[in-house]
């Protein structure tokens, strides 16, 4: 049982260390408040010309955008979570000393990125989240279960988020430089999460794959249980499924690139 | 004036060799820096799979919108980009190695890690722009044909002022460079959509307090034969490049009162 405790002080820690840097989550507030603005108006203007377009009306689109802002730095869908001081620590040879530590490398990440998600949606997405609902018409649900399937669904996609990321930043053991990876991922991010359209406004074949990856698990999963328009069970065990997954292959990867790794200097 | 010409070049020169010295990183950094944009583009497209028009504008008048945002602002990009990394100077204090070199500050902080590769950017939005001039019927004049290039000009020195100012801010913010964010990539985000797509109120903002709209959406009215937003008349499609100017002038202000408010951390 030591060992949960453990964990739970590396959440609170990364938790803590995000919240120390007040004016940066001032101005990601700022930002994630204009960029929903653009896109709504935008959305708007689509769901103008074709009403329920991907089977959301006007209100459930809005509501749309502001969730994707509201969880954009928390789920990490454009990178920025804590692999990118893993792959650092890979490239300069620290993570020996991580390796040296009575914790498991994955799980200690994966409590670190935890903590800095929870931070990240509470601190960056309440405040445009609300602003939005105050100032736009939203759909939101008005029963508990609703919102409380939501949270869990927000949950898993942080497993899921964090699972996609740490495999990435893995490579850095066989890459060295990371730069055109963390490229490539915030590529797929946006593009496959729902960020930069909803996922079920994704016309034909491309719909059906992209739904299915597990980058959907990131936004339009949670977005359709909030919204009502997915079944929660489904929905915890497609994200569930894509977290086991990767996340286990996250452990071979890891099993594969310690025992080759060779740290330089001394 | 010249001394910073000068030093730019030096500097942006040093970093453009550095980069060359690893080619194969360079072309994949380039084409991930072409493939984030176009993917912007791709996200047009799949919203025009499903409508014809978006707030009453077709397909090729929105890719006209989007070449010349995406041009202009990839010159601003290109030239000052780095400067957003300001901030991250003035907390660590590595700034206080420029301040001590012979040359202008602002070349040196313009200059700094000049990145050869968001061309990839410029030339995503130069095709997206080739392709809306062969699909939109354009009724050409001399005039219309001059302003492109003008418009093309004038934009990118606005984006520059808003560079500029960003970074002038970063000294009073530090940690908050991200707030800069909003108006540059925010703004260039905001110029690929018609104008008629958004609230009344936004154009007002971005027309006369920050005058984005001279970049793309009064200039490309003229030329595509629109009506010009908020009903303003013709011949401030042709002020761009005052605007420009104008912006240029207040931001250099805004740097100056920056750059003297500096404190550095004393290590």
């Amino acid at each position: 049982m030591g060992s949960g405790r453990l964990y739970v002080a590396v959440v609170a820690g990364g938790f803590r260390r995000y919240a120390t840097y007040r004016a940066a989550t001032a101005a990601g507030v700022f930002t994630n408040t204009v960029f929903g603005l653009i896109l709504v108006y935008t959305y708007l203007a689509l769901w103008d010309e074709k009403p329920h377009l991907g089977g959301y009306d006007q209100a459930q689109a809005v509501t749309y955008v502001w969730l994707g802002q509201a969880i954009f730095a928390a789920m990490a869908i454009g990178g920025g979570g804590v692999e990118g001081e893993l792959m650092e620590r890979i490239r300069t040879g620290d993570v020996a000393i991580d390796l040296y530590r009575p914790a498991d490398l994955q799980l200690w990440w994966l409590a670190a990125d935890v903590g800095r998600a929870l931070f990240q949606l509470l601190g960056r997405g309440v405040i445009p989240f609300v602003f939005g609902a105050l100032v736009f018409p939203v759909a939101l649900p008005g029963d508990v279960a609703t919102w409380g399937a939501f949270l869990v669904t927000l949950v898993l996609a942080m497993a899921v988020g964090f699972g996609i990321r740490y495999l990435i930043a893995l490579l850095t053991f066989w890459m060295m430089d990371g730069t055109g990876m963390t490229h490539m991922t915030m590529l797929a991010g946006f593009f496959c999460s729902g960020m930069m359209l909803p996922l079920n406004v994704f016309p034909g074949a491309l719909g059906d794959v992209v739904r299915e990856l597990p980058w959907s698990a990131l936004l339009q999963k949670p977005a359709d249980v909030l919204l009502g328009e997915a079944d929660p069970w489904r929905t915890f065990a497609f994200q569930g499924a894509w977290a086991v997954v990767l996340l286990g292959a996250g452990r071979l990867l890891q099993s594969v690139a310690t025992r080759r790794v060779v740290v330089q200097g001394g | 004036m010249v001394d910073g010409l000068r030093a730019y070049r030096l500097i942006g020169g040093m970093w453009i060799r550095s980069t060359m010295a690893y080619r194969a990183s360079f072309a994949m950094t380039t084409f991930a820096n072409f493939a984030v944009t176009a993917l912007d583009f791709v996200g047009i497209l799949l919203m025009f799979s499903r409508v014809k028009v978006l707030g009453g504008w077709p397909l090729p008048e929105v890719a006209f919108l989007y070449g010349l945002s995406s041009v202009a602002f990839g010159f601003a990009d290109l030239a000052i980009g780095s400067m957003e990394r300001l901030g991250r100077r003035v907390r660590d204090g590595t700034l206080d190695t420029l301040l001590v070199r012979p040359a202008p500050v602002l070349a040196q902080v313009a200059a700094d890690r000049f990145a050869l590769r968001r061309l990839g950017r410029i030339m995503q939005g130069a095709l997206v722009l080739g392709y809306a001039l062969t699909a939109v019927d354009i009724h050409w004049t001399p005039l219309k044909a001059l302003l492109m290039p003008v418009m093309v000009l004038s934009g990118a020195g606005i984006f520059c002022a808003v560079f500029v100012a960003g970074a002038a801010f970063q000294f009073v913010a530090q940690d908050a460079s991200e707030v800069q964010n909003a108006f540059t990539y925010g703004g260039a985000t905001l110029l690929q959509y018609p104008p008629t797509v958004f609230g009344r109120e936004l154009v007002r903002g971005v027309t006369f307090l920050l005058p984005l709209a001279f970049v793309t959406w009064l200039p490309a009215a003229y030329v595509l034969g629109r009506p010009m937003p908020l009903g303003l008349p013709h011949w401030v499609a042709f002020a761009p490049p005052l605007v420009a100017v104008a912006c240029l002038a207040l931001s250099g202000v805004a740097w100056r009162a920056g750059l003297r408010s500096y404190r550095s951390t004393g290590n």
